[in-house]
């Protein structure tokens, strides 16, 4: 047992201690670092609460948390790297689930219901506002975690009077929250169910109105939500470290997302609210020319002719897990003496920084991975630009054409380099469904088939 | 529509306006074309060579010339030849339009139509079509074999056995498709490679062939819109100057491209910079045929001056493969203008009409003139381009004032809270409040690579709500709140091991 005040210390150490932790992640150099706060920070926490005064059932939470370390074990060594955005959403509903829940038992705890007067009020509201978010984030990330694994089709799902009856139904939680605010004991109990019910609701509703492509908002999005439902169960239980904790992360979340909107030019709102940025006001501009297919060994040849290769990788490399024969192809062309480098666009990919993780998977350095604002200048001067199952992040329509759903949202620029290669599996357009003008450059040559057969097929012509 | 190459009559023109090669290409593009007999020699083609790639042999250049509609020649007509010639005919050949007014008029008068492939407008499209740039790559390559060659030392340096050797130094004088050439041919033989232009947005590129590049400390740009430098300042000049007789103390092999079009070749070596080089040092100068950039340049002659440099001005033509790239060149043009079939000459083509010089019995020259590439504004135009921006007084005031709007509504807003929250609350607030800042403030500095180890880190920490667990399981089992919170910590626990686990796992792969 200790004290109080020791235990306000251990949370305060740990509150530090995650503070240090999101700071590590700032540079590679200092990320692992950072990791290992985390974990102390958490290990002080635990063992600080269960230690605490008045902590009953010791033996139900190492079952819980013995049996939960061993899922949570097998789940972080099985999952491919490629399927780490499903893996993160995942995740994110049990924070969720777990919000609901420390929600639900609040209501049932005997103190509660000893409260009287506007302290009373106070805890039930924090209680309904905790189990709201807590529902949402739940039921979102179910619906972002079968989008991105393909169970659920991406394409947004909206039908007309949507916002109508997304207010609708916060109103009617509003007049739930106040009769169950003013119930006394337990009675209150039918309108936490029915908001439960309804939040779950409002989370797969706004998940389901947004497109694939939107996916890194998404998910940075139910990771600031986990956050803010993590802080709410602060509130309610009067927990300071969980309220610092939840403040963190639910803010270091929402920045994520901001940053994504921004690298879309989409207004953060726009995206939530489902659909995809504002409506096009004209046609989209007919796309003229013709497109010229290469064949691998072509393609080989350009690159042996070439001093400067910038690669850009989208999600279809991902798909097709062609890291590795990329990394082998980017040995061999260095080899020769080639600057090769990537091109990373802030949303390639379907979760923010997917396609660093992929590469670093293959071991690729990360001094060789820019982001698209410093590819973007030396474009012009590079030879040959190889476009891996990327599309929309490369569409100059972004640029030129003010009817593109995609205007105004930044691209990396391949057109600029002397030759540009495209690979892909079939002429469909992306997920932002629009028309690329890119593949009938006369400088564009696209290379059709599976990502990871191409590259493994011009890496045999490399030799 | 018949293409025919004949022999070339110009003395020491080895070259010839088609291979084997191209003329399967010309046929492919629907031409029947004839080979005047010998036309190959010099660049080791035989007539049974071209015969093979399925060209008709004429025997006289009388016979080629009245049978065919299109005349492929690297060196302009003569005036001989002018004489076989008939009204209509299309020629593609150098002509020097510049220096030659007499040419035209007679081209002109015949009513012939003369492409001068030297006036091919410089442009993207036509880059398949230069031939100043083709045959300039060549001159380029082979000015370092032709340097090496006269200079009787190693290129590159080399430790040996027998004592070391150090590297020769090449200097390039102008960064041209041939300067650029000259000094990717001496880097890879090994030689140290210093280069100099006024022109210096080629800086960058002759950095990227690995050259260093020598400037003077004046700014000047001599770039202009055609691509070629304009002529400096005295200043300048001066300046550059001194910098060759520096370098002319330490170089052993200077290499000069400066060719202005239509012009002399200016004078950048003079007789005090030969006097300075070393003896055994070499000079090629490319540009002998136009006066030379070397003072003391005799063209088409190699010959060693007094204090034992040599000064080379006459190259070898590498003719098989010149003839190759400048046969393709004209492939490319005549593709553009329509191929055999729709063959016609478009007066409103950009490139035709520029390399046209003479069309329908008229001279077309000089033609208009057209920039090479886009360039980028000026620096100063940007300036006067930009609308007037608000003082910074005044947008610091703006500031100002929507920041204290701000603070009164969220210090309002504090005030109306603390009126009706217990004194609990109040407190958890004020975590809650600063905590937002901080997160705010750390995570903004993330790198962008990082971020899917930072969300899976913020996902563990999330895991944080296993203390709302904590707190509620009770001794007793059948207890609801000890279920709830059982699963809370449950699926809680997940979050924690399998977050950190797998953002281990990912940071782990990240290396430099």
């Amino acid at each position: 047992m200790i004290s109080s005040q020791i235990q306000t210390a251990s949370y305060l150490f740990a509150g530090i201690l995650f503070i240090l932790s999101l700071g590590g992640l700032s540079s590679q150099e200092s990320a692992k670092r950072g990791v290992l706060y985390g974990i102390i920070g958490m290990a002080i926490a635990i063992l600080s609460t269960v230690l605490g005064e008045g902590v009953q059932g010791q033996i139900y939470i190492v079952i819980a948390i013995a049996i939960a370390s061993v899922i949570g074990l097998l789940l972080a060594r099985k999952v491919e790297m490629t399927s780490m955005p499903q893996l993160v959403a995942i995740l994110h509903s049990f924070v969720g689930l777990a919000a609901v829940l420390v929600g639900f038992g609040s209501y049932l705890d005997p103190v509660t219901q000893a409260m009287t007067g506007t302290a009373h009020t106070i805890h039930l509201v924090e209680v309904f506002i905790g189990v709201f978010i807590g529902g949402i984030t739940f039921t979102g990330s179910i619906i972002a975690w079968g989008k991105l694994e393909g169970k659920i089709r991406s394409k947004p799902l909206i039908y007309p009077g949507r916002h109508a009856v997304n207010i609708i139904l916060v109103i009617v939680c509003v007049v739930l929250g106040v009769l169950f605010s003013s119930a006394a004991g337990v009675e209150g109990m039918m309108h936490l169910y029915i908001m439960t019910a309804i939040s779950f609701f409002i989370g797969v509703m706004m998940v389901m109105a947004i497109g694939g492509a939107d996916m890194p908002v998404v998910v940075s999005m139910l990771n600031s939500y986990s956050g803010w439902a993590a802080a709410a169960a602060g509130f309610m239980l009067g927990n300071d470290l969980l309220i610092i904790t939840g403040a963190l992360v639910g803010s270091s979340g929402a920045i994520l997302s901001i940053i994504m909107c921004e690298a879309m030019n989409r207004s953060f709102l726009s995206v939530i609210f489902g659909g995809f940025g504002s409506a096009p006001t004209g046609e989209a501009m007919a796309v003229e020319g013709e497109v010229t297919a290469i064949v691998h060994d072509e393609v080989a040849e350009l690159l042996k002719n070439a001093k400067s290769v910038v690669i850009v990788p989208g999600y279809g490399m991902a798909v097709a897990k062609a890291q590795f024969p990329v990394h082998e192809m980017v040995n061999r062309l260095k080899k020769e003496g080639k600057e090769v480098r990537f091109g990373i666009h802030p949303v390639a990919g379907r979760l923010p920084g997917h396609m660093n993780v992929l590469l670093a998977e293959a071991n690729v350095p990360y001094d060789v991975v820019l982001e698209m604002d410093e590819i973007n200048d030396d474009l012009p001067q590079t030879d040959v630009v190889l476009v891996i199952g990327a599309n929309d992040i490369v569409n100059p329509g972004a640029q030129t054409d003010p009817n593109s759903p995609i205007y105004g949202m930044p691209v990396i620029e391949v057109w600029k380099a002397t030759d540009v290669i495209v690979m892909k599996r079939s002429m469909a357009t992306g997920y932002a469904g629009v028309q690329n003008p890119l593949f009938f450059k006369d400088n564009t040559n696209m290379l059709y088939g599976d990502a990871k057969a191409s590259v493994d097929k011009i890496n045999s012509y490399l030799d | 529509m018949k293409v025919g190459i004949p022999v070339e009559l110009t003395e020491g023109e080895l070259r010839v306006g088609a291979t084997p090669k191209t003329v399967k290409r010309l046929i492919k593009q629907g031409f029947e074309v004839t080979v005047q007999s010998g036309a190959g020699q010099h660049a080791n083609i035989s007539d049974a060579n071209y015969a093979d790639a399925g060209a008709s042999i004429a025997d006289s250049a009388a016979q080629l010339y009245a049978d065919n509609d299109i005349i492929l020649k690297v060196q302009a007509v003569t005036d001989s030849e002018i004489e076989l010639m008939h009204k209509d005919q299309v020629t593609l050949s150098y002509l020097y339009p510049a220096q030659n007014p007499d040419l035209l008029q007679k081209l002109a008068d015949k009513g012939i139509n003369a492409i001068a492939m030297d006036a091919i407008p410089r442009i993207s499209r036509a880059q398949k079509m230069d031939v100043l740039s083709s045959m300039a790559n060549i001159a380029g390559y082979r000015s370092v074999i032709e340097g090496a060659n006269y200079f009787g030392r190693f290129l590159n340096g080399q430790i040996t056995a027998a004592g070391k050797v150090d590297p020769a130094k090449v200097l390039v004088i102008g960064a041209g498709v041939a300067g650029l050439a000259a000094i990717g041919t001496a880097r890879s033989l090994g030689a140290i490679v210093r280069a100099f232009d006024t022109r210096l947005e080629v800086a960058e590129q002759i950095e990227s062939m690995g050259a260093e590049f020598l400037s003077v400390e004046i700014e000047e740009d001599g770039s202009t819109d055609s691509g070629y430098s304009k002529v400096m300042s005295p200043a300048f000049i001066e300046a550059e100057m001194a910098l060759f007789k520096e370098q002319a103390k330490e170089v052993d092999i200077i290499i000069t491209t400066a060719q202005i079009p239509g012009r002399e070749a200016p004078k950048l070596v003079l007789d005090y910079h030969v006097a300075a080089m070393k003896p055994g040092s070499v000079i090629v100068d490319l540009a002998a045929s136009t006066g030379g950039n070397c003072v003391l340049t005799k063209n088409n002659e190699v010959y060693t001056t007094d204090n034992g440099v040599i000064i080379v001005g006459k190259l070898d033509q590498l003719p098989a493969q010149s003839s190759q790239l400048y046969g393709n060149n004209l492939c490319h043009l005549l593709d553009d203008m329509g191929k055999a079939e729709n063959f016609k000459i478009d007066m409103e083509d950009d490139v035709v009409s520029r390399a046209m010089v003479t069309h329908d019995g008229k001279i077309n020259w000089p033609p208009e003139p057209l920039p090479v590439s886009p360039q980028k504004p000026k620096s100063e135009a940007a300036v006067v381009e930009q609308p007037p921006q608000p003082s910074e007084a005044e947008i610091a005031r703006q500031k100002g004032i929507s920041m204290l709007i701000k603070l009164a509504v969220i210090g309002a807003f504090l005030y109306l809270l603390a009126l009706v929250a217990p004194p609990d609350f109040m407190q958890h607030f004020t975590v809650f409040v600063l905590s937002v800042f901080i997160g705010w403030q750390v995570i903004w500095n993330v790198s962008h690579s990082l971020h899917t180890p930072l969300m899976a880190v913020t996902n563990a920490i999330s895991g944080i709500i296993i203390i709302g667990g904590l707190l509620q399981t009770r001794d007793d089992m059948t207890n609801t709140m000890t279920i709830l919170a059982f699963v809370a910590i449950l699926v809680a626990s997940i979050n924690i091991v399998g977050g950190f686990l797998v953002t281990h796992r990912m940071l782990k792969m990240f290396r430099k």
